[in-house]
């Protein structure tokens, strides 16, 4: 059973290491903004596209 | 790029592809898409050039309104100042700037998409970045190929000017958001979890299966998860409790600290010199509920500013002349002495003189006076007002931060740090809460010293972790903190919880008129007596034309679209009215004693305006201030139990009218400046009534400051608004009554739970003085109390808000 031991410094280290994590995260304003990220991701960026595209026929 | 046809008004109406307003004067055309004024147009073709009209695919005509814009070219000429560039950005170095703009009109999706793409306008724009619930933009560019001030002309061009104000350059502090809480919250949340998981095979006996070693490692664990907590999560009650205690006060924070420290050094003792398991679990799950409480009270606004005064509302710049040439500065370097100029619509930024042109100066943000004032060459003029009509010049005589308007500011009212109210319902309780709780814990230590002291001490301890108010502590959070959603759902946003307190013991309710219960723009005009011809029409229409006066103004925006005659001999007699000659006949139009003509029956209601043509009154135009559409509803649910009062700054010629519509029981005053509206404030509260004040304007501030609850109400929140308690849209105004009615209500609740947290307490007291309170009941009794209680008053709350009528659809 001593094992255990061992398992239990690990769940300690991982749950904080998530805390710390979670603490990095709030420092850098991560959750300062919970609207605009949304709007942003589904943007599409056009310009790129366009270059992909072209990229693609040249290789054809 | 093709020019646009002018095509007159008589297409079906078209709304506008930029702003998508309905195009009522005009419509301008650029491939088949209707504008409704060359501003719309002009930024669509920004926003062709440069190939971003996926800004129209990303929401539905998204555009601001450019009617009203101006396009100076010099009016951001301040910019180039390097004092001022040093005050606004973020950051600059050689090569770069960051600057955060503050743009209230970002509104959309497609608002986040433009800002975000400015590089795509300008070479030197590296990045836009947009928080949308700030509705501010962080823009970082490059310094040699774009300066500050071109930035700024940019966004401006595309209908996003930002919204600089004088408050931004005199104190351009980062604000530091207070994270603390959080991490607080995120710790004891950290260590409860944990010390869960180490006493759970405590309290069922499997701690035995895994042999004694595992037990003590368990219980040694407990007591470093426990640390953190103790001294680190629990400090804001420590500090809180203290400060009670040191003016001779018991707050909720004072039994909560004891139950802390009751739990900490009692479980600390049977660790240590008992072998025991303790109360850890119990401590860390208690800090934990607590903090999640003082969290969910916490809701701020982020838009919205609860402290703004005059700066705000001040320009950054003026127009200065100097050797006969025109130059914009920043306000913080104007002097006395100094000669401006100031056109339509601007601000006069300092008490001066006026040296050339007509001032029509429009006090109504400042006085409440809805009719702007006209001055004289060689009048003072006070800061504040705005000028309606022609540029006039002036001289400074005061600095801007010593004039009659910013006075207001340093009465006592306004420099008086305000009280923490003790008087809430939670401290009036919890003093004879804590003394109830001593004396049964000492009594219960005597009783059993008798027969077995180590067992007295133990029920002693027992009966303070037992009571440990942690339920009762929820209950005033989660209720205030559920009314503040409810309120903030219906567009009415308070600065914090407290405000919900007051709000319920609000026996006399202050409205300002102008701007407040009337809308300045809604201002409604009938005609009566002989009908008009169009003739006639399009003869008053040149001749208010010519003049500025308010009541001109709205006679002109009555008669509509109309084709304009040649009118000569044009008078204007300030205050009394208009006369012309119109194909040699003389017309005329003001007051009764001015037109000098006979009109059957005198009503008082409203301004009247009568039209006569050779001395002979045709009809007359009623002109009424437009009263808010619930305004006589409002003022009639809120008068229930409550006294009400109306505070005007305007003159009583609609006196009548208003007391017919909202009947005899309102009192009502006129001609109150700002500080008669303070004095009249402080007065009603030295007569021992709690005061609810109800005001827009600057003029209102110091009434609002001097209430117990101060309320701006606000067109559109992220618009000025003065210092207050609490910002109400205008659209919510109509609910006020019930807003109130549920602020008591929600005191109620709070009461109601107050009950029920001590049903526990009782129960858990009864077995704690008998010895028998063991770890397990604790970390059983101390969430099912909390859990419940939280349970009560958000169902409560929610469902007392769906019978008022208060429940709202997110928007």
């Amino acid at each position: 059973m001593e094992v255990i031991f061992v398992l239990i410094a690990i769940s300690l280290l991982m749950a904080s290491f998530f805390l710390w994590l979670f603490f990095k995260a709030m420092k850098s304003g991560q959750f300062d903004d919970d609207y605009t990220p949304s709007v942003r991701i589904l943007f599409e960026n056009k310009i790129k596209e366009e270059n992909k595209k072209n990229q693609t026929n040249k290789s054809k | 790029m093709q020019k646009p046809d002018q095509i007159p008004n008589k297409q079906t109406e078209a709304t506008c592809y930029h702003c998508g307003e309905s195009c009522k004067e005009e419509v301008l055309y650029i491939e088949e898409k209707p504008f409704c004024c060359t501003g719309c147009k002009l930024v669509y073709e920004v926003l062709q050039e440069n190939e971003l009209c996926e800004y129209y695919e990303l929401a539905d005509r998204p555009g601001i309104s450019q009617k009203e814009s101006e396009n100076r070219a010099n009016r951001f000429d301040y910019l180039l100042d390097e004092d001022v560039v040093h005050k606004l950005v973020d950051y600059q170095d050689d090569e770069m700037l960051h600057i955060t703009f503050s743009i209230p009109l970002i509104h959309c999706a497609s608002c986040i998409w433009l800002l975000e793409n400015l590089h795509r306008l300008h070479g030197g724009i590296l990045s836009g970045r947009v928080n949308f619930l700030k509705k501010t933009v962080q823009i970082k560019f490059k310094r040699e190929e774009i300066s500050l001030k071109e930035v700024v002309q940019l966004l401006s061009r595309i209908g996003y000017e930002p919204s600089i104000n004088l408050s931004d350059i005199e104190k351009k502090t980062v604000k530091k958001i207070d994270r603390g809480l959080i991490y607080r919250l995120a710790v004891a949340g950290f260590c409860f979890g944990n010390m869960m998981f180490f006493s759970l095979p405590e309290y069922f006996s499997e701690a035995e299966l895994l042999g004694n070693g595992f037990k003590g490692l368990f219980n040694y664990l407990n007591v470093a998860l426990a640390l953190p907590v103790f001294f680190y999560s629990a400090t804001g009650y420590y500090r809180s409790a203290w400060q009670a205690i040191r003016q001779y006060k018991v707050n909720m924070d004072v039994p909560i600290v004891l139950g802390i420290f009751a739990l900490f050094f009692f479980s600390l003792y049977e660790i240590f010199f008992q072998g025991q398991e303790g109360y850890l679990d119990t401590l860390g799950g208690l800090l934990f509920f607590l903090l999640i409480g003082k969290l969910y009270q916490q809701k701020t606004y982020d838009t919205l500013s609860f402290d703004r005064d005059y700066k705000s509302y001040f320009p950054v710049a003026v127009t200065r002349i100097k050797q006969d040439r025109e130059e914009v500065i920043p306000l913080s370097k104007l002097e006395v002495g100094n000669l401006i100029n100031v056109r339509n619509g601007e601000l006069i930024p300092a008490d001066s003189i006026l040296l050339a042109g007509e001032a029509y100066i429009d006090y109504s943000f400042v006085t409440g006076e809805e009719v702007p004032v006209h001055k004289q060459k060689g009048a003072l003029i006070y800061a504040g007002g705005r000028q309606k009509g022609n540029p006039i010049s002036l001289t400074v005589q005061k600095s801007p931060s010593q004039g009659y308007l910013t006075d207001l500011w340093n009465n006592e009212a306004f420099t008086k740090e305000e009280q923490p109210s003790l008087d809430s319902l939670a401290q009036k309780i919890s003093g004879k809460f804590t003394f109830t709780v001593l004396a049964i814990a000492f009594f219960t230590l005597a009783y059993w010293s008798f027969y077995d002291l180590p067992k007295g001490v133990q029920a002693f301890t027992a009966v303070l972790i037992i009571t440990c108010p942690c339920a009762l502590a929820m209950s005033t959070p989660f209720t205030l903190g559920n009314t503040l959603r409810i309120f903030g759902k219906g567009r009415f946003y308070l600065k914090n919880a407290h405000v919900i307190e007051k709000m319920a013991a609000v026996d006399t309710v202050i409205f300002d008129k102008t701007g407040t219960l009337t809308d300045i723009r809604k201002a409604s005009v009938t005609y009566e007596g002989t009908p008009l011809t169009e003739e006639s029409k399009s003869a008053i229409k040149s001749l208010v034309n010519l003049s500025t006066h308010p009541l001109s103004n709205r006679v002109n925006a009555y008669l509509g679209n109309l084709p304009l005659v040649k009118i000569e001999e044009f008078h204007e007699e300030q205050g009394k009215g208009l006369s012309g000659r119109y194909k040699s006949q003389e017309i005329k139009l003001g007051s009764l004693t001015y037109v000098d003509g006979d009109w059957p029956e005198q009503m008082d209601s409203g301004n009247l305006v009568y039209f006569a043509i050779e001395g002979e009154i045709i009809g007359r135009f009623i002109i009424k201030s437009g009263l808010r559409q619930d305004a006589p509803k409002v003022l009639k649910e809120v008068g229930q139990g409550r006294q009400v009062h109306i505070l005007s700054g305007d003159h009583n010629h609609e006196q009548g009218y208003l007391s017919q519509l909202f009947g005899a029981g309102v009192k009502m005053r006129f001609n109150q400046g700002p500080i008669q509206k303070l004095h009249y404030l402080k007065d009603l509260k030295y007569m021992g009534r709690h005061t609810l004040m109800l005001g827009d304007g600057l003029n209102d501030a110091g009434a609002l400051k001097s209430s117990d609850v101060g309320i701006a109400l606000t067109d559109g929140v992220t618009h000025f608004s003065p210092a207050s308690d609490a910002i109400m849209d205008a659209r919510a105004l109509s609910k006020l009554g019930a807003y109130l009615d549920f602020a008591k209500s929600s005191k109620r609740i709070i009461k109601s739970s107050f009950g029920l947290s001590f049903t526990y307490n009782a129960a858990g007291v009864y077995f704690a003085v008998q010895g028998l309170v063991s770890p397990v009941f604790c970390a059983i009794l101390m969430p099912i109390s909390s859990i419940s209680v939280v349970v009560f008053t958000t169902l409560a709350t929610n469902i007392l808000a769906n019978k008022k009528g208060l429940r709202f659809k997110q928007y």
